[in-house]
């Protein structure tokens, strides 16, 4: 069966590999949600609700600015709207990523996906080459989902288990894999090279520049990106053939 | 746990989950529109790139000038096509190294 299907259309579609793709994933995931774990229980949250949070959540930012509010007694509304706010890039993101699916991905595939869809695995599955199947995806958000769930025990449990400086070291790991997915196709492409100055640049803007450095962070991603992203577009549309991002 | 963590617990998840899951059920065909298609294509750098400037700045315990150092090796080795995880703990060991001779001086 899987040899026919491969035949026919060549896609990423192998367990192996996404479980091997997700390792580096994890673990920079176990020093953020070490953080996570940590704070939390440091704020007065129980440490199962904290381990609660991260298997059901699956996001840093989101999972931060909850805890800010529980801490705070937040209302339910403003949590939703928090939410939806910081999160909101997930939608753009799964966008993009419908289009990268292999046909032979299903609906309820999809369902479970969905719940998987993070900057870093969105991020991996963007950079194949090919379309991706729904076993590579499984694979793939397999291990930063474990990673995830313990780091955050971990951190809740222990109050530190690594060393300060180690941890410090680790902080840095997630924007070096940043780079090394988004600074490799600059180098062939200028209207990627565009995109990537211009959304760092109006990044920096929302981060240093007063008055528009109140906008929260998750609105920041989505202006930046999108903006961005529509001057690529403008710039150089890309041709038939090519897929989600190479 | 109280009946006020448990709702928000569940709150969260279910904004964050709908969020991510609408837009991959809603769009199941390839979608036709040569801007949009383009617009889709870039969208993962832009927001990387977004996410990684100027975080990276501050994504070290010890300051800005550990953070240069790691973000100044990751560029080098990324330049250079290295795998992620080489850029990722080459740059986690540059900050390391960094922090130590910093706390020498």
């Amino acid at each position: 069966m899987q040899a026919e299907q491969e035949k026919e259309e060549k896609y990423i579609n192998s367990f192996k590999k996404g479980i091997k793709d997700g390792v580096p994933i994890a673990l920079g995931y176990l020093s953020v949600s070490f953080t996570f774990g940590m704070m939390a229980v440091a704020g007065g949250l129980p440490v199962s609700l904290a381990v609660a949070i991260s298997m059901t959540n699956l996001t840093s930012a989101g999972q931060f600015a909850g805890l800010s509010l529980l801490f705070a007694g937040g209302g339910y509304f403003e949590m939703a709207l928090t939410q939806l706010v910081i999160n909101l890039r997930y939608a753009l993101m799964s966008v993009s990523l419908s289009q990268k699916f292999h046909k032979s991905v299903t609906v309820l595939d999809r369902l479970l996906i969905a719940f998987g869809n993070t900057d870093e695995i969105f991020a991996v599955a963007s950079g194949q080459k090919e379309e991706v199947g729904k076993k590579y995806m499984y694979g793939l958000i397999f291990m930063p989902y474990l990673g995830w769930a313990l780091g955050t025990l971990l951190g809740a449990a222990a109050s530190a288990v690594l060393p300060e400086t180690v941890r410090s070291a680790l902080g840095i790991a997630i924007y070096g894999m940043f780079l090394a997915i988004f600074i490799p196709p600059m180098k062939h492409s200028r209207a990627v090279t565009a995109v990537v100055l211009t959304a760092a640049g109006l990044s920096c803007l929302f981060t240093y520049v007063p008055v528009l450095n109140r906008v929260s962070t998750g609105f920041v991603i989505i202006i930046c990106a999108v903006v961005a992203a529509a001057l690529g577009a403008v710039i150089k549309p890309v041709k038939e053939e090519q897929g989600a991002a190479q | 746990m109280t009946r006020y963590l448990l709702l928000q617990l569940a709150v969260m998840a279910g904004v964050t989950y709908l969020i991510r899951m609408l837009p991959l059920v809603i769009f199941r065909k390839k979608i036709e529109n040569a801007f949009i298609k383009s617009f889709l294509y870039y969208i993962p750098y832009a927001v990387l790139a977004t996410m990684t400037f100027p975080a990276i700045f501050s994504a070290t315990g010890g300051g800005i000038w550990s953070a240069l150092a790691g973000l100044l090796v990751a560029l080098l080795l990324a330049f250079f096509e290295k795998g992620l995880v080489t850029v990722a703990l080459c740059a986690c060991g540059a900050v390391f190294i960094t922090e130590w001779i910093m706390q020498l001086l």
